[in-house]
């Protein structure tokens, strides 16, 4: 069928092409279409039948006419080309070279949509990640095979938190030996720049893989680069022992490309137009991190999102954080503080932490100690409500402590300089500094041994 | 037998002349399976369990003759299936670490050996019913697993295997049916899904399900037989719930089923679960535990059939007089595989894009769990529990406001609660129990008659608390009296001495009946005496700031179960310190008159 070139558009709309059906083609078979200019675009089968076939054009079938153009059947799907040439190189959604280079040639050809891993190959993730962040290593740790997004919004600095990941993240007391696969759907031009030159000056680029869709390049496109990468990233992982350390930016433009496709095939919309399986179609993606029995290698997820009108109970947000084993939240309010990084404590979650911390991992006292964290500041900011409404000076003694610990804590504990790379035992020092403008009995989530241990109460402060 | 004529999503047109409806299809050179959703004229309409891509028109349809079942025999403890009971430990031998398309593999491994001991009574010329015990099988050192006659087999015995050991396929027993015709039993059979199994008659249990989590057990209680959802927003703590009752309920099985959920939780119970002790017989708890795993990147139409495989193996277990815990996480995925179907068979959405008939089959699961008076003259029960994940955390989305309708133990999990921190965050103001009546005898019988009242007062507390709250962020904390002050103090206590509960912590993660009862006991002491002193004119702050009041809440996690006679010594310290403060300011007053 190879060769065989069809003429047998019936209608095109959008990104979408129907063709006359009888070829048998199959579903997810990848179609080359030669338009009137020859030009070649690729697409895809989404829905077939004897009677009618259904394309997925990824750069839109504008200039398209139903007389001029030609189909022909590649009887494979969507495959991704590997080989460790892949390092240093920056390619589309696609896997075609971007960086004017030659393609990469290999007899190792990949599905780029994969096949689920079988939840009993999974080996459970348990290796704390130092990223050099207080506020995510104290209290949502990053752990290696985890899925942990950040969640944004527009004018937050994301980008600079995400590159500051990517230039500290490593083991306790190892150096970094992560390999990055860099995946951008819609960014603009000066964030790609952004992170190229970041990778460059962190000395990381020739361990990055990129792949880069535009603002101004095919929507569609973006429904297929999450794929290509990740197999990208498996093969990394799995095939070559890497750990790998996959960077998503932005899911929210992907979402946005999906809803598109799926108004135009006419699917039953659900919350705010987005298709009732966006659920699962998010899960193919992120499901793809973790760690496999017997596999030396990695693949820690860190996609990045905008909340639209920063509401995170959008659908893509949400059903993101229902996937994803927990998610940092950037805080305007922070940010406007001109707090760095604005990462917002109380939505923040790492679900992963709980295993990863500890004795073994950090220090023993991590886990409480995160979560006396979480309880004082959480109390603080009731304190800093009730100040708004009555007044500072009319607060009883015990809520002004927690008044001037709020404000301690996000001033040193949050705030962080983008240089400073603080250790995780820098870090819980700093954590008992801060409970220390607290009185003991304040303190119920940490044990009276570690009060003993570490607090240092002054009753006269 | 057909041919394919379409292929859309999980959705298989085929041309066909004589399948049945609800019958299982194998399609193409792959061998996808699949299941008859509707017939009309001579296409049929196939909801595939495995991914469609690469199948094409004109591909070969092959019908099974019969409807999606499952194997149920020894063998299914310890054990992680698939949506449609396929062995994933046998899967990733075959196929390697990711799922292939098309495997035949059967559920239950036809090689083992089981030893078998014939019951007492099993003689040639017996006549055996539905239900009859065959015998038995140690299918764990703790479970022994009875072999039943399956529903709808009766006869005369007309041969049997003596003690010894036989794998599932081996005839146990040889019956002579009503038409003389031999009917060959061994010690499995086939059951189709979506048929509840049948039992002698519904019982009322009065029987907690005791999960050790002091905020279910005590607060919202659930019955074995019962039905309940945790519904709550993402990260939330559905899984921590669920997770924790498979730990601990006092149930005799328990099944946990991964639906639509993340790959790692069900590690996460495959590798800690062995590890761990059973609390009620000393063994590993995976020896009681098994597992059903259709995670999200698994195909969503296998996640539609989890749930019905998994209370199927669930009701055969009930059958044999256990006492199964089943839950399922997350329902809600399950919903949105029935919508996702219904979608693209263009059927009228009602709400959200869900079909009409969500509520009914909401309903019909639901009904599966039950205390029952089985086949076999047993006492067995199925109890169900089902995360729901509304979005953005929503109550009044469909699919937690028809489940609100039709279960009786309702766990309301709270965001801010859990962004605080607050674990378990069950909410206090939205949850609801029905079983409360029922369990109240038991606990008076077993623990203390004082249960009942003593958990009305602190909940009437926390409410008087959440009221005074909202005063206070009106107009300060100096409109409030003494005594109101206390109570929002106390409240407190009670918020983080007994309903907080930390998976985590070794010693509090299972909290016994008795010490709930004893921490709940003594924090309401605690109050009273306070509202005493305070009447005597002793400060609020005065109270708030006794070192025992951090103690108070520290006792959960610095007494364990077996060390209770230190909470008496710990009590009597208290109050007699108390008392001596009482008589001091009741000197004061006399001598202030
Ligand atoms: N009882 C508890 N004790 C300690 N930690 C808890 C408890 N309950 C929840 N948590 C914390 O909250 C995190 C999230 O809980 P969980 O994964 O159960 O949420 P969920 O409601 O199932 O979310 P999702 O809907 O996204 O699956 C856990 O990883 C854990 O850190
Ligand atoms: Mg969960």
């Amino acid at each position: 069928m190879k060769q065989i070139e069809y003429k047998h558009v019936t209608a095109a709309r959008g990104s979408l092409l129907f063709l006359k059906g009888g070829t048998d083609a199959a579903l997810g078979e990848r179609v080359a279409i030669r338009d009137i200019d020859g030009n070649i675009r690729n697409g895809q089968v989404i829905k077939t039948s004897d009677k009618m076939i259904l394309v997925q054009v990824f750069e839109s079938t504008e200039h398209i006419d139903l007389e001029n153009t030609w189909i022909r059947y590649l009887d494979e799907p969507f495959e991704l080309a590997l080989s460790p040439d892949m390092l240093g190189r920056n390619f589309n959604g696609i896997g075609e070279p971007r960086d004017n280079r030659p393609p990469i040639v290999s007899s190792l050809v990949r599905n780029v949509n994969g096949s689920p891993i079988n939840p009993a190959a999974r080996a459970y993730p348990r290796e704390f990640i130092q990223t050099g962040i207080s506020s995510i290593d104290g209290l949502n740790s990053l752990v290696r095979g985890q899925k942990l997004p950040v969640f944004s919004g527009s004018g937050l600095p994301h980008n600079r938190i995400a590159a500051q990941i990517v230039r500290q993240a490593k083991l306790p007391d190892e150096s970094s030996n992560f390999v990055i696969v860099f995946a951008a759907m819609g960014v603009s031009h000066s964030d790609a720049r952004f992170f190229e030159t970041e990778f460059e000056s962190s000395g990381v680029l020739r361990n990055v893989v990129m792949f880069t869709n535009l603002a101004n390049d095919p929507p569609m496109e973006r429904l297929i680069l999450p794929r290509t990468a990740l197999t990208a990233a498996e093969y990394l992982a799995y095939d070559l022992d890497h750990h790998v350390l996959v960077v998503i930016t932005d899911m929210t433009n992907y979402a946005e490309a999906l809803r598109e496709i799926a108004t135009e095939k006419g699917d039953v919309p659900s919350r705010k137009g987005y298709p009732g399986y966006l659920y699962s179609d998010l899960a193919e993606i992120y499901e793809r991190a973790g760690r496999v029995k017997n596999r030396h290698g990695s693949i820690t997820m860190i996609p990045i999102l905008s909340m639209p009108s920063d509401d995170i109970t959008h659908p893509i947000p949400d059903l993101t954080g229902y996937i994803t084993e927990g998610q940092i939240v950037m805080s305007r309010e922070l940010h406007s503080k001109s707090v760095y990084p604005p990462v917002n404590v109380p939505p923040s979650l790492s679900r992963l932490m709980k295993d990863g911390i500890g004795k073994e991992y950090t220090r023993e006292d991590h886990p409480h100690v995160a979560s006396q964290l979480y309880a004082s500041y959480t109390r603080a900011l009731e304190a800093r409500n009730l100040a708004s409404i009555i007044g500072a000076e009319e607060l009883s003694q015990r809520d002004r402590r927690f008044l001037a610990f709020a404000e301690a804590f996000e001033d040193r504990f949050v705030r962080q300089d983008a240089e400073d790379e603080r250790s995780i035992i820098e870090t819980l020092d700093l954590a008992w500094e801060l409970l220390s403008l607290l009185p003991p009995e304040a303190l119920t989530r940490v044990s009276e041994a570690e009060i003993q241990k570490y607090h240092s109460w002054d009753e006269s402060r | 037998m057909g041919k394919v004529m379409e292929v859309n999503g999980p959705l298989v047109t085929i041309q066909q002349n004589n399948i049945r409806n609800g019958e299982q299809v194998r399609i193409g050179k792959l061998g996808l399976v699949g299941e008859v959703i509707s017939l009309f004229e001579n296409r049929a309409l196939v909801q595939v369990y495995e991914t469609t891509e690469s199948l094409h028109p004109g591909e070969e349809v092959e019908g099974l003759g019969k409807p999606l079942s499952v194997e149920l025999g020894p063998g299914m403890l310890g054990q992680i299936f698939d949506g449609v009971q396929r062995p994933l430990n046998k899967i990733l031998e075959m196929s390697g670490e990711t799922i292939a398309r098309g495997l035949t593999v059967n559920s239950l491994d036809r090689e083992k050996k089981w030893h078998f001991v014939p019951a007492d009574n099993l003689e040639v010329g017996q006549i055996v019913t539905q239900g009859t015990i065959m015998g038995t099988v140690q299918e764990t050192p703790t479970i022994t697993h009875r072999v039943l006659v399956p529903p709808g087999k009766q006869g005369e015995i007309v041969e049997h295997a003596g003690e010894g050991d036989y794998t599932v396929e081996e005839i146990i027993v040889r019956i002579k049916d009503r038409n003389n015709k031999l009917v060959d039993l061994r010690m499995y059979h086939d059951w189709p899904v979506r048929t509840p199994r049948p039992f002698q008659s519904r019982t009322s249990s009065a029987q907690p399900l005791l999960t050790g989590q002091r905020i279910l057990d005590t607060f919202f209680p659930l019955l074995k037989g019962g039905k309940a959802a945790v519904p709550g927003p993402f990260g939330a703590g559905k899984t921590m719930v669920q997770q924790q009752i498979a730990r601990w309920a006092n149930a005799d099985i328990v099944l946990y089923v991964g639906c639509g959920e993340r790959g790692n939780e069900l590690v996460d119970i495959l590798e800690t679960f062995p590890q761990l002790t059973d609390p009620y017989t000393g063994r590993s708890l995976m020896e009681r535990t098994f597992l059903v795993a259709n995670t999200s990147n698994m195909p969503v139409v296998a996640r539609e059939a989890s749930i019905y495989v998994g209370v199927t193996m669930a009701e055969y277990y009930r059958d044999q007089g256990y006492d199964v815990v089943m839950v399922a996480d997350s329902t809600s995925r399950w919903a949105e595989a029935l919508r996702e179907v219904a979608g693209r068979l263009g059927q009228m959405p009602v709400e959200e894009g869900y079909p009409a008939y969500l509520a009914s089959r909401l309903a019909a699961f639901y009904e599966r769990a039950g205390s029952v008076n089985t086949l076999a003259e047993n006492m067995g029960s199925v109890t169900l529990i089902g995360a729901v994940s509304p979005p953005g955390g929503d109550f009044s989305e469909p699919v937690t406001s028809h489940t609100k309708e039709i279960i009786r133990t309702f766990w309301a999990l709270s965001k801010p609660l859990a962004d605080a921190r607050h674990y378990p965050a069950v909410s206090w103001i939205e949850s609801f129990s029905d079983y409360e009546a029922r369990a109240r005898d038991w606990w008076a019988e077993n623990v203390n008659p004082k249960w009942s009242s003593h958990r009305q007062q602190a909940l009437t507390l926390l409410t008087q608390a959440d009221e005074l709250e909202r005063i206070v962020n009106l107009v300060g904390p100096e409109a409030l009296s003494s005594a109101q002050r206390w109570t929002l103090e106390s409240a407190g206590i009670i918020k983080e001495g007994l309903l907080q509960q930390s998976a985590l912590d070794e010693t509090d993660s299972y909290c016994s009946p008795e010490k709930q009862f004893r921490l709940m006991d003594l924090i309401l002491k605690f109050y009273e005496t306070g509202n005493e002193l305070i009447k005597l004119g002793m400060p609020v702050e005065q109270l708030a700031e006794l070192p025992e009041n951090g103690k108070i809440r520290r006792l959960k996690s610095s007494i364990a179960n077996d060390q209770l006679e230190e909470l008496d010594s710990f009590a009597s310290e208290l109050f007699k310190h108390l008392d001596y403060m009482r008589a001091e300011y009741a000197g004061t007053k006399e001598t202030n008159a």
